[in-house]
């Protein structure tokens, strides 16, 4: 939080009344957004109204003991965040200070109120490594040098968006290299701006970008599920929503550690704690499979869990776009999980209520979806001002009361995103994981991605995909049947396809996330396993038309072995799935 | 500390009173009524001249005379070692007869977040003797657990029975002085008097007591009230816990209850309602009760929750259960069927979870086959419950010999792995030995969520043949 280093703090005010995390000051001169420091403890808060001589504020910490008659100043600048490095392998509260600083500074677990601190380190010193000469024209966005955040990610010291005009160009007059706090200059230009590595950015307005376009890689998850059926794009939207305990924060978790982004922000809005400190104990340890580095290497985490105040939750969500928005403009790919977006919708219905707004639909601000939809805007694949190609992934979970899909924030979610992962809680409870429903989800994206999985994985990628959502289809329609009479009502083909189907649900769908191997399924072996079933089928299928009743087939030894291949190394499964398929044709080709 | 004679309204739980000095938010309030009875309450909104006010004790008495004193400081709850052995009521006054309490220290009750950087995961499996949890939902220390329950269940004996049998294995053996016993908080809100004297009864007869500190708030106590009782409770846990290194276990019932009186308040003040007429902030405020559990980096003690809740009507939907079950993690779920067929304690593992669980559980902590066994039975369970609306349509002869098998595993499940009685305590050992007994009934091809070398290791043959011949 980039206050902490500004001392311009100008006009006072004074408190009128106080009512849980809203204030109301007199005489205060402040523009809307401004960040103002409330009471004799200096509580952190935004300006939200202004009306006449009263100004209401949004506080970011509890206000018990707060009475009026106390000072509010206003530091004359809105809710901004310290952009620079330093901020990759951090945990940050929902205005983003450091926690670990926190926790040194006050000096306890426990939160106390009123303590201040820069979002990146202003002592730290990095080294910096010129990317231009002296003399170089340089426009606004453009990369000068280098220094190395972590050892996954060089972190890029740019032009700052608002050192020059659009189109404007100026040269470089001195440019060195050497080891510089974030404060420092690195670079001075014959306009007189000196160029240090930190850069502030008022968290509700977009980094600006050149063009956005249409994605075509995807964002490839290790999840089958997700990259067989229902795939998103690098630069696209998703929502997960789903009841409790059906295994969002598990998907989101997932996403974070496996994902083939750059760089991952990951939003703890309104959530447990000790999620929280799962990610901080496990992150650190795990490795980034694209590079083996820890993954918190690539990691910056936001946390505001739900017994945080709740005006900084609101604020999280723009804090975590934001640091997103900075390392896609040094071109990035970056995945932005929000959980829960839900929590984020109720943080805006609780102020709402707070000054008697007008509600919309169930109590939330007529607002809501103009917000929703402004945070999923700010994703998408760009080029961004120094014509380098970034992305922004953003992913939502949906927590819906009652795990009811019509309610206001899903149904709002779902006008705005273009892929749908939807999470069932009958799934959850036999233990069918990762519980996403492939009857409901879907993705917008399928069709123009195919043709990176055609060139990458395989030709048929399309072909064999299409077979497994048919085969799923039927079996659905089929279970209604079944239902009412029983499986052995059903014709043998009808029958065997229900085989091939439960194959599919538990070798191919479900995906074991605590099993060292199975949690990351490279898109080759996602493959090479629906090839198996799909070798499974035919030969069953061959089978049957040649007279072979379907409980012989069903009982055929090999077929089960389909279910291990989930859990058989990477290097290893090519092989496996062969030899599967070869018992498979010689036991089934016996019987007839 | 100022006293007025300025009430300008009385409405519901809240009082009005107009002031020349600013009052704090969240301060307590004293308000003595012209017969003399002193009331307590906590400044809800303040503004430069007028102060709403919610009295806990209820606002019978309190006229346009009352006076009014700001105490000029934040509710407080006297905290000492000495409360252990205690019965107060739900505003923290002693009721047991017992000496005046001397406290060590006084602590806002508001209690402060813990930082998710300074939390320890928790993974230190807890043994409540109880299977259904044990083996399925296993409960580790530090984690927030409730029982989601109805009316006319018995849920209290189940709470009982954990408190009297919870435990952490491996501490047992060295620690003769049952140092892995939990120091119980027990906080009761708006229950019965006649379930006060069950849980009094067996904290008295089986010694808890001198282990525990009881907040009782009664039916007929003041609802407000139930709005601190939860708090004062919690503020005790976590002296104890992370001041005196305790490992503290707090059952808080009813949370449904609590809720109610939060909707009280809501209404008496004009709010604009949520769902159901709760208020928009109820997923903030239960929040700031189910998260002060956990456990602290470089801390000794420890603070386990399981709070309590009937859900109307048996409706998980419902605002109370919903928002729980996404704060806290995981719920058991007490089940009106199993109660009906007499399976004791009547917990459906089914829609129950224990979030915690993973980390808890398996080689060097459990045992190694626990996590295997459990989504097996959980899958196998779920298998036979399916089947059983089908047997219902075409009958048992109907159905294939696998499906036979998984229905009379269903139907085993219930009466020998969940069922066992109240008084029962069955080690970890034992409750997964159950489970493979049930195991083995099935054909081993249909075990296809263990690791083969567990089957080798645990499978019973003889029991899948024994079964056949049956037939």
């Amino acid at each position: 939080m980039s206050q902490a280093t500004e001392s311009d703090v100008t006009e006072d005010g004074v408190i009128e009344s106080v009512s849980g995390p809203v204030v109301k000051a007199v005489d205060l001169d402040a523009r809307m957004n401004d960040v103002v420091y409330v009471g004799h403890e200096g509580l952190m808060g935004e300006v939200i109204e202004i009306e006449g001589n009263l100004t209401t504020i949004q506080v970011y910490e509890e206000t018990s003991g707060v009475s009026p008659g106390e000072p509010v100043e206003s530091t004359g600048s809105p809710l901004s965040v310290d952009l620079g490095p330093g901020m990759l392998d951090t945990i940050y509260d929902g205005v983003q200070r450091p926690l670990d600083v926190l926790e040194e500074k006050m000096g306890s677990a426990f939160l106390d109120r009123g303590v201040d601190s820069p979002g990146i380190d202003l002592e730290r010193t990095w080294e910096f490594t010129p990317e231009v000469e002296e003399g170089d024209e340089v426009s606004r966005g453009d990369v000068v040098g280098t220094v190395p955040e972590t050892e996954s990610i060089d972190h890029k010291v740019m032009v700052p968006p608002d050192a020059l005009e659009d189109d404007e160009t100026a040269e470089v007059v001195s440019i060195e290299s050497g080891n510089f706090t974030v404060t420092e200059t690195v670079a001075e230009l014959d306009n007189g701006e000196e160029v240090t590595m930190r850069q502030e950015w008022p968290v509700r307005e977009q980094r600006p970008t050149k063009n956005k376009y249409t994605p075509r890689t995807p964002l490839v998850s290790g999840q089958r599920i997700l990259d067989g059926l229902f795939p998103i794009a690098k630069g696209g939207t998703a929502a997960i929503p789903g009841p409790f305990g059906s295994g969002k924060t598990v998907t989101q978790q997932s996403l974070a550690k496996f994902s083939d982004a750059d760089i991952v922000v990951y939003i703890g809005c309104g959530e447990r704690g000790n999620e929280m400190t799962e990610v901080i104990d496990d992150f650190p340890e795990l490795p980034d499979p694209q590079t083996g580095n820890p993954l918190m290497a690539r990691t910056c985490l936001i946390a505001n869990t739900s017994n945080m105040p709740v005006a900084a939750r609101e604020s999280c969500i723009y804090t975590g776009i934001t640091i997103a928005e900075f390392y896609r403009d040094m071109g990035y790919d970056v995945a932005l999980m929000a959980d829960s977006t839900s929590r984020w919708a109720e943080a805006m219905r609780e102020i709402s209520s707070r000054l008697e707004e007008m509600p919309g639909e169930e109590g939330y601000p007529a607002y809501l979806a103009a917000r929703l939809a402004q945070f999923y805007e700010r994703a998408g694949y760009y080029e961004n001002m120094n014509g380098t190609e970034g992305s922004i992934t953003a992913i939502g979970a949906v927590s819906p009361p009652g795990g009811d899909f019509s309610e206001p924030v899903t149904q709002n979610t779902l006008r705005i995103v273009k892929t749908f992962w939807a999470l069932d809680a009958d799934l959850a409870e036999r233990r069918h994981f990762p519980a996403i429903n492939w009857n409901e989800s879907y993705s917008l994206y399928r069709d123009q991605l195919d043709d990176w999985f055609v060139d990458n994985v395989a030709d048929d990628w399309p072909e064999l995909r299409q077979w497994a959502i048919d085969v799923l289809d039927e079996e659905d329609e089929l279970q209604e049947i079944v239902q009412l009479v029983g499986k052995d009502a059903l014709p043998e083909d009808q029958q065997l396809t229900l085989e091939v189907a439960r194959y599919l649900r538990e070798a191919y769908l479900q995906q074991n996330g605590l099993d060292e191997v199975d949690r990351y399924s490279p898109p080759e072996k996602t493959y090479r396993i629906l090839q198996g079933i799909k070798s499974f089928n035919d030969e069953a299928f061959e089978a049957l038309d040649a007279g072979v009743p379907v409980e012989e087939i069903q009982s055929v030894e090999a077929a089960p072995r389909l279910n291990r291949i989930g859990t058989t190394p990477d290097d290893e499964a090519d092989e496996f799935v062969s030899d599967i398929e070869e018992s498979l044709a010689e036991q089934l080709r016996e019987l007839y | 500390m100022k006293e007025y004679k300025t009430i300008t309204e009385i409405s519901g739980p809240l009082v009005f009173a107009e002031v020349d000095e600013p009052v704090g938010y969240d301060e307590i309030v004293e308000i003595e009524t012209p017969d003399g009875t002193t009331k307590r309450g906590q400044v809800l909104e303040t503004s430069d001249g007028l102060v709403a006010i919610q009295v806990f004790e209820g606002t019978t008495g309190i006229n346009r005379d009352a006076s009014v004193k700001f105490i000029g400081e934040t509710l407080q709850m006297p905290v000492t070692e000495d409360l252990l052995g205690r019965v107060l009521d739900g505003s923290g006054r002693p009721i047991d007869d017992g000496p005046d309490i001397v406290p060590e220290e006084r602590r806002p009750i508001v209690g402060e977040a813990i930082n998710p950087y300074s939390r320890e995961y928790p993974e230190e499996f807890i043994q409540t003797g109880v299977s259904g949890i044990d083996g399925m939902n296993t409960l580790v220390r530090g984690q927030k657990l409730p029982i989601f329950s109805s009316s006319g269940l018995p849920h209290n004996d189940l709470a009982l029975q954990i408190a009297r049998q919870a435990t952490v294995p491996e501490e047992e053996e060295g620690d003769e002085e049952g140092g892995s016993e939990f120091a119980v908080i027990f906080g009761a809100m708006g229950i019965t008097a006649e379930e006060a004297n069950e849980f009094m009864e067996d904290f008295e007869r089986t010694g808890a007591l001198e282990r525990s500190v009881v907040f009782m708030n009664l039916a007929d106590d003041p609802a407000v009230e139930r709005t601190v009782t939860p708090r004062l409770a919690l503020t005790t846990a976590e002296y104890l816990a992370f001041d005196k290194g305790y490992h503290v276990l707090v059952i808080l019932t009813d949370m449904t209850n609590y809720c109610e009186a939060l909707r009280e308040i809501g209404a008496a003040r004009e709010e604009v309602p949520g769902r159901r007429g709760y208020p928009g902030y109820m997923y903030t405020n239960l929040a700031t009760i189910y998260e002060r559990a956990g456990r602290i980096k470089g801390e000794e003690g420890s603070i386990t929750q399981i709070p309590i809740l009937t859900m109307p009507s048996n409706d998980i939907t419902h605002p109370i259960p919903d928002l729980t079950g996404y704060i806290t993690e995981g719920q058991i779920i007490v089940d009106p069927d199993l109660n009906s067929k007499g399976v004791e304690p009547p917990i459906n593992v089914l829609p129950s979870l224990s979030r915690l669980m993973d980390d808890g559980i398996g080689e060097g902590l459990t045992r190694g086959d626990h996590g295997d066994v459990s989504d097996q039975l959980y899958a196998a369970y779920a298998e036979g419950e399916d089947l059983r609306d089908l047997v219902n349509i075409v009958g048992r002869e109907a159905l294939s010999e696998r499906d036979n098998k998984f229905l009379d595993f269903a139907e085993r499940f219930e009466r020998e792995f969940v069922e066992q009685g109240f008084d029962a305590n069955r080690d970890i050992e034992e409750t997964l030995d159950v489970g493979w007994d049930l195991l083995s009934m099935l054909p081993k091809q249909a075990l296809n969520r263990i690791g083969e070398e567990y089957i080798e290791e645990y499978y019973q043959e003889d029991e899948a043949e024994a079964v056949t011949a049956d037939d």
